[in-house]
């Protein structure tokens, strides 16, 4: 049972992670559908980001962690608005695809540009959230880092919903990913929204980025790929276009990841996940909370 | 662009293609072998392109596994020569030219293709209900699941790899393949029935509403562009003596997709053309040593933010013509 | 105006693709087209990637040797040029790279790689056009058997896992082992499997067996099933990137014993991640800069005066290879191949920086192993093995 429950925790603080990276595929998703490429990217520039900022900044204590975070968070919202402005907009509303290959190349410069300025070696990121582990529940092993994610990604999730719900803009995004036309007609500036959008989306990146340095604390230019993936994967799995479906496919396959790496086939988690995957697709097209879209001509 | 003369005699051009792939092998040991290299580099990649043209060009399917194909294709054309090899060359044809390892190597080519194909009929499957992205994301997956699976096979190498392939790989054959690739894939699309094709790219609902039956159209794209896959696979691998998992991985898919798109989509000829620049270009590059990715990924945005219909697509504006 | 540009370009682009693919190459033929001047020495490495790490290490120490020799006067009084190509850490590349070093370039030899996967695809190349290669530091027993030119300057994988399971008996004590395996490279998978026969062909038992893949962060349901068996010690055959994340995270699920693991383990970046994790644990690998040899010490002194850091496994095995290559040829008396070759294979005592060389039948280096303990934040030498 302890077994169950450290891998149940294991799961869950994974999971988390990958929540708030899917939510950036998603939002982008649901406003342009269009798959950005480069989100894993700008998950490891915040990393990254974080790495220079807290050489500036007083290691270990709370606060620092925080403010160390937050810099992140606005250096790659400033990143996300900057691409989308160069490589994407140009490209709007043209076809689909050329689009795709753009955000490829951003992928690929901005990895290439990393390994550049500090070279391959996977280098250790700061502590940044005083360690201390504890044990509970008879045996079950928690860290405190574990802890600042659940409830860093908890926060962010219920801002995300509140702006998404309750502020002009999250209206305004909501309504240029119903239809976007329509949404001009009514005033909507579209161009501010989407850049918001990727805004928003880049800095749960860059959070998502910092949060796995502390629980992985080794970086390297390509950290953002195999997350990246995963994310991606568990945006579609919640239903691409969806917010607390990000954030349920992320969770989902946390825990899928975790008990099947701790099993006999832990060599096939990736084949497993996918999958899991595509099995769902089959019976829920849309995603678990997806809705199907009616297509009508 | 006049294709008129090309089209008149398909035929025709496909034998004096052949011929002259056959002419270009026999005078091959003249080239130096790091261009004999990349040449044959540049023939398996073009019939990757054009075989996954098909599938995302013509028939508008996002497919974002084709590497899985070529893996399985090149790793069933090399279980066959290395394990089918040993009991039955020893006995030999007596002929001037010894037939058999040509023979095997044929058979080894077409079964893998034909393995890769059933693989394209299971990915191609779930495309009845599924549609766009979503169809991405699950040949995204079926890649990368064919890659575990593979990884996991010990008999097959496992993580270090199949090695010890026999060197059949040709030039001819390089050439060969992509030509007959070229001519299916070209000759199918212009016929009546190959209609159908572009019909479920432009307007899915439309072709099923005039009795197209569309999954069948979309299964059949991916069967052929796999079964090319497959044997580009099997090219490929008794030319590197040494296949690995890794190879085909995500990153390889991606490589093939950018040709297909650079080349514009549903532009055959484009995407040949795509496909030679986009293998030739990073050996170019080479002198710029760690530069070289930085530029050529600076190369891929400019390229796509000032020809976004693709670097070789001559039909102005985006929309695809009505003739492909 | 502009669009008239963009609508010349992919006219231009084919015209010059015909153009380039029309010109003629400059030398055509087999490699070893030794024309004087400078000795010609390839080298691929993987300098950016994954592995990148290892690549620019041995790299450097490779490029410490050739400028050690030219300021010498070289061999056989002709500098050497080394020629440095990067395989991106990819498969697959390493088979052109080697295809273009000794056809275009017409190189002499060809040294690398550090990993096991990459040499085996330019082996053949090598073989078949009779060019010697070097490995610095591949240790899977299939590379040498590719063919009688190719060459490695350290131990295989069979003697490293049979000493590690020595030292697991009999040092550390353990009769239960747990080992967590990193199935993505030929590696670790080699590793452990020679170390599982000889630490069960010395009685002891394989209590539970994890397998994770390179790159991957998170190993805490692989190590929550390892600590809910029982076990005396950890051995993790894999690389120092996914080695410090596991120390850890075993101390943070309270295992307390001990892991160890091979000369994948050794970068500075293992005790900065791994932290205090990693202290009381051990590793086996080439050499160690504590080694009180006079040549060692020059070594380290003159890669930190270059480099800025301290020389490890890679960086001296690199150094090695360039200079046991330079010290055949001197012997041969000739760069050329077959001759370099007999020479290379003839080579007894070398005296390397990792270690005394003597090359057996196979062409694998018949070498001492060191075995090195992690404490406070360094690596001390612990144990040396001879080679048998």
């Amino acid at each position: 049972m302890t077994v169950f429950l450290q891998q149940l925790v294991n799961g869950l603080s994974l999971g988390a992670i990958y929540a708030l990276i899917a939510l950036g595929y998603t939002m982008v998703y649901g406003i342009l559908r269009f798959i950005n490429f480069a989100h894993s990217d700008v998950f490891m520039v915040g990393a990254f980001a974080g790495y220079c900022f807290a050489r500036v900044i007083p290691h270990a204590s709370i606060g620092g962690g925080l403010l160390v975070m937050l810099l992140a968070m606005c250096f790659c919202a400033l990143l996300g608005v900057v691409i989308e402005r160069l490589a994407y907009r140009p490209l709007r509303g043209d076809s689909n695809l050329a689009i795709l290959i753009t955000a490829i190349g951003v992928s690929l410069l901005l990895e290439n540009v990393t390994l550049l300025i500090f070279d391959a070696t996977p280098k250790t990121f700061p502590t940044l959230i005083p360690y201390k582990d504890f044990s509970i529940l008879g045996g079950v092993r928690i860290t405190s880092v574990e802890l600042v994610v659940f409830a860093v990604t908890a926060i962010l999730l219920i801002a995300l919903q509140w702006i998404v719900l309750k502020t002009r803009v999250g209206t305004a995004m909501r309504a240029v990913s119903f239809n976007h036309q329509a949404a001009s007609l009514v005033g909507i500036n579209n161009d501010r929204v989407i850049s918001f959008t990727f805004a928003l989306g880049s800095a749960l990146a860059a959070a998502g980025g910092i949060l796995w340095a502390s629980l992985y604390p080794s970086i390297d230019p390509y950290m953002g790929v195999v997350p990246g993936l995963k994310a991606f994967v568990a945006a579609v799995l919640g239903g691409i276009g969806n917010i607390p479906g990000a954030a349920l496919g992320g969770l989902m396959l946390g825990l899928i990841e975790s008990f099947v790496n701790g099993s006999r086939f832990s060599t096939y988690t990736d084949a497993i996940a996918f999958a899991a995957l595509i099995l769902i697709l089959i019976f829920r097209p849309a995603g678990l909370l997806g809705k199907f879209q009616v297509e009508k001509v | 662009m006049n294709f008129e003369l090309l089209k008149k005699w398909p035929k025709t051009w496909l034998i004096v293609a052949l011929a002259a792939a056959l002419v270009a092998q026999i005078f091959s040991n003249q080239i130096n072998g790091y261009y004999y290299d990349v040449i044959i580099k540049v023939g398996i990649n073009i019939i990757l392109a054009v075989s996954l043209n098909l599938i995302n060009g013509y028939t508008g399917q996002f497919s974002l596994g084709h590497a899985g194909f070529m893996a399985v294709g090149a790793y069933t054309a090399a279980a066959v020569t290395m394990l089918l090899g040993p009991k039955i060359l020893p006995h030999g044809t007596g002929l001037f030219f010894d037939l058999g390892p040509i023979a095997l190597f044929v058979a080894a080519l077409i079964l893998g293709g034909l393995a890769a194909a059933i693989a394209g009929a299971l990915v191609g499957a779930p495309s009845l209900r599924l549609k766009g992205d979503y169809l991405a994301i699950v040949t995204l997956g079926f890649g990368e699941i064919i890659r575990v699976i593979v990884r996991n096979i010990d008999s097959l190498g496992g993580a270090l790899g199949l090695n010890g392939i026999p060197n059949y790989t040709t030039l001819f054959w390089v050439a060969a393949v992509a030509i007959i690739c070229t001519y299916v894939v070209l000759t199918m699309v212009h016929s009546s029935y190959g209609r159908g094709f572009l019909a479920v790219r432009d307007d899915e609902v439309a072709a099923e509403a005039m009795g197209l039956n569309t999954t069948r159209y979309k299964i059949v794209a991916f069967v052929i562009g796999a079964f090319f896959a497959g044997m580009a696979g099997g090219l490929y691998g008794h030319y590197t003596l040494s296949i690995d998992p890794k190879g085909f991985d995500f990153n390889r898919s991606i490589e093939i997709v950018v040709m297909v798109i650079v080349g514009g989509m549903g532009n055959t000829l484009g995407v040949i053309a795509a496909a030679i620049l986009l293998t030739l270009l990073p050996e170019f590059l080479r002198p710029m040593a760690q530069y070289r990715m930085v530029l050529y990924s600076l190369l891929l945005i400019v390229l796509m933010l000032t020809r976004p219909q693709g670097l070789f697509n001559w039909r102005r504006g985006l929309k695809p013509a009505l003739r492909a | 105006m502009f669009r008239r540009l963009t609508d010349f370009a992919p006219r231009a682009f084919v015209v010059a693709l015909i153009v380039i693919a029309g010109c003629k190459p400059q030398n055509y033929g087999g490699g070893g087209a030794d024309t004087g001047g400078d000795i010609k020495v390839g080298e691929f490495a993987s300098l950016t990637g994954k592995e990148a790490t290892f690549g620019q290490s041995s790299h450097h120490g490779t490029e410490l040797a050739i400028d050690e020799l030219n300021s010498e006067g070289g061999v056989l009084g002709r500098k050497f040029q080394l020629l440095t190509e990067d395989d991106l850490s990819k498969a697959g590349e390493s088979k052109t790279i080697a295809q273009k070093l000794i056809s275009r370039d017409g190189v002499v030899a060809l040294l690398g790689e550090v990993a096991s996967s990459r040499s085996l695809e330019a082996a053949p190349i090598c073989q078949e056009n009779k060019i010697p290669q070097i490995s610095p530091s591949s240790t899977n027993p299939k590379v040498t058997e590719i063919g009688d030119y190719i060459f490695r300057v350290c131990f295989i994988d069979p003697m490293q896992g049979k000493a590690l399971a020595q030292f697991a008996r009999d040092t550390l004590q353990a009769k239960h082992m747990a080992v967590l395996t990193d199935v993505s490279t030929a590696y670790s998978v080699g590793l452990a499997t020679y170390f599982k026969e000889a630490f069960t062909a010395q009685g002891g038992e394989i209590t539970v067996e994890q397998k994770y893949s390179g790159g991957d962060r998170d190993f805490k349901a692989q190590l929550t099933t390892i600590k809910a068996a029982n076990a005396d010690a950890l051995f993790v055959p894999g690389y120092y990137t996914e080695v410090g994340l596991i120390a850890r995270q075993a101390r943070e699920l309270g295992l307390t014993y001990p892991l160890f693991g091979g000369d994948g383990w050794e970068a500075p970046e293992l005790v900065q991640i791994g932290g205090d994790a990693v202290e009381g644990c051990y590793y086996s690998t080439h050499y160690s800069p504590e080694v009180q040899d006079p040549a060692v010490v020059k070594f380290v002194a003159a890669f930190k005066s270059k480099y800025g850091s301290v020389p490890d496994a890679m960086a001296a095995l690199g150094y090695d290879s360039a200079m046991l290559l330079a010290d055949a040829i001197k012997r041969a008396g000739t760069t050329d191949g077959p001759k370099v070759r007999d020479a290379l294979a003839a080579t007894k005592d070398f005296p390397g920086v990792a270690g005394k060389i003597t090359i057996d039948s196979n062409r694998n280096a018949q070498k001492p192993l060191v075995i090195l303990e992690v404490t406070n934040g360094g690596f001390h030498l612990v144990k040396q093995v001879a080679p048998e």
